[in-house]
């Protein structure tokens, strides 16, 4: 297991210095996320999840431990990762088939080949006809599908997805799980996806890391026993993933019932 | 649907204003107050007049605009150029920070004699005092444009693969540029005022020039009627900036057309 790794973090610590406090974000983390592998995070908010995402990415360095990415450490900015957080990151001043081209363009793809996979891109998540609209100009949903569209359009090996769908209404979120996980299958992409959807974790996922509260560790990794090739929208009536979901919900609850009775 | 006052009806009432403002101006001139310090609009019309018909009013005007559009755009280049280079690179904002602050807080009209020791009273020396007006305004909009962008794009286009070149023309500048235009319409009047007290201080052409010769004659009619050709060069001065904006920011059109929603 430890041989075929895509993402290996050891014994991971990291600790923030906020103002002249000191939050230890996450504790000795061991985590293996295999090449294809779709990992989903849950766990009770300012559990450090996204601090492993931004790690995988290379925004900043582990406090103790190591991130290794592909056998290698992770120094400075990982560029075969992608991020799509929740808000869209789009940039107001261009359209949206303009957007979506932007890493097209880092790259230096020739302007023909830029406008057919723009174009190809538009039509997969949906937006066909807005290419000239303005990312003000366009619904929430409308925005995340072209952050999607932008984030596959350079195509990287991995996705880091901090609830990405996380502001949108339940039947377009269903759209775009249909999307994003029939993607990765067929690209093979390998996916870290952190939602606090404990529903949409069990649906998607290979395996599903359960983290408990502040300082986030490890509370449980579970393997679901669903097929890699699903079908989200019978997944109601089957037995196996509602077991994965009752799991995760009786896991989850009692960290809830602790963290509301810390705040209080 | 706040008010039901159409666009034209405004302008009806704007016209209203204007005619009440002047009709009560005429009347007063001469009754109220003397005609000596407030002339009155049928006299100034007929400066007005005088000067476009000899000419005098485009050559002065060319004069003027010339000096304050050179120094604008000289300024304004170099405050752009400035404003990123400083934006971008925290060791130069540091080093050059106390500096900047001392001419900042320098009135730069108070350099006016300096330039005319150095470069003598020609047109040249209109458009240096201009262009330094410009520049520090368009200067520290740009700076602060630069440094107020977005991290988080930055971060996602670096996650692409961008270099400090990328970054710079695809996040940088495009979101730089509202702060930009910012700096370059707050600098319009100013660049008139540097051109024209370049003017009233020593020249022999310019509207400045104009306005300080009618002034020396105790000429008010004529005072105000270059008071009204400076009005009417700030106003295209004015347009101008504003089609430049709208041509590079379509972007903004949109935003401002759209619906609210909160």
């Amino acid at each position: 297991m430890t041989a075929e790794a895509l993402i290996a973090f050891r014994g991971v610590g990291k600790t923030f210095t906020v103002g002249d406090r000191v939050v230890e974000a996450v504790r000795s983390i061991d985590l293996d996320v295999r090449r294809g592998e779709f990992v989903t995070l849950v766990g009770p908010s300012g559990c450090g999840k996204s601090t492993l995402l931004n790690m995988t990415a290379g925004l900043f360095a582990p406090s103790s431990g190591t991130v290794q990415y592909d056998g290698g450490p992770v120094t400075g900015v990982n560029l075969r990762t992608g991020y799509m957080t929740q808000s869209d990151h789009l940039l107001p001043w261009r359209t949206v088939a303009a957007n979506i081209q932007v890493p097209l363009e880092i790259h230096g793809r020739p302007r023909g080949e830029m406008r057919d996979r723009v174009a190809a891109l538009m039509e997969l998540v949906g937006l066909a006809g807005f290419e000239k609209s303005y990312p003000s100009q366009l619904s929430g949903g409308m925005r995340k599908r072209a952050a999607l569209a932008r984030l596959l359009a350079y195509d990287p090996e991995t996705l880091l997805l901090d609830e990405p769908f996380a502001a949108l209404d339940a039947q377009l979120r269903l759209n775009m799980q249909i999307e994003l996980l029939r993607l990765s299958r067929q690209l093979n992409k390998t996916v870290l996806f952190v939602t606090h959807d404990l529903d949409e974790a069990a649906a998607l996922c290979d395996r599903c890391v359960v983290f408990s509260g502040r300082p986030g560790t490890i509370r449980a990794v579970l393997d679901s026993p669903l097929p890699r090739d699903r079908d989200l929208l019978r997944l109601r009536h089957d037995g196996r993933y509602v077991a994965l979901a009752a799991e995760l919900w009786d896991m989850i609850t009692p960290m809830l019932t602790q963290t509301r009775g810390e705040s209080s | 649907m706040t008010s039901e006052i159409t666009p034209t009806r405004m302008v009806v009432y704007r016209l209203i204003l204007a005619m009440a403002i002047l009709v009560a101006w005429e009347l007063a001139s001469g009754r109220l107050i003397a005609e000596f310090f407030v002339s009155k609009p049928s006299a100034i019309l007929a400066a007005f007049r005088r000067l476009i018909v000899s000419g005098d009013l485009f050559f002065h005007a060319a004069v003027t605009a010339s000096e304050a559009f050179a120094g604008f755009i000289i300024g304004g280049t170099i405050g752009i150029a400035a404003g990123v280079l400083l934006g971008r690179s925290t060791f130069l904002a540091d080093l050059l920070q106390p500096f900047i602050l001392a001419f900042y807080s320098l009135p730069k009209i108070a350099l006016a004699p300096l330039f005319v020791l150095w470069i003598g009273i020609g047109m040249s020396m209109k458009i240096v005092l201009t262009a330094t007006v410009v520049f520090f305004l368009v200067f520290l909009n740009t700076f602060t444009g630069v440094r107020s962008v977005s991290r988080e794009l930055v971060t996602i286009v670096r996650l692409m693969g961008a270099n400090e070149r990328h970054v710079l023309g695809k996040i940088v500048l495009p979101s730089a540029i509202t702060w930009v235009f910012a700096g370059l319409r707050i600098s319009v009047p100013y660049a008139l005022i540097g051109a024209i007290v370049g003017e009233l201080i020593a020249a022999n052409r310019g509207l400045g020039f104009v306005l300080a010769s009618a002034s020396g004659q105790f000429d008010t009619a004529g005072v105000f009627a270059a008071l009204i050709a400076i009005m009417m060069l700030a106003f295209s001065l004015n347009a101008m900036v504003r089609i430049a904006e709208r041509k590079l920011m379509p972007w903004k059109i949109s935003e401002a057309t759209r619906e609210v929603t909160i």
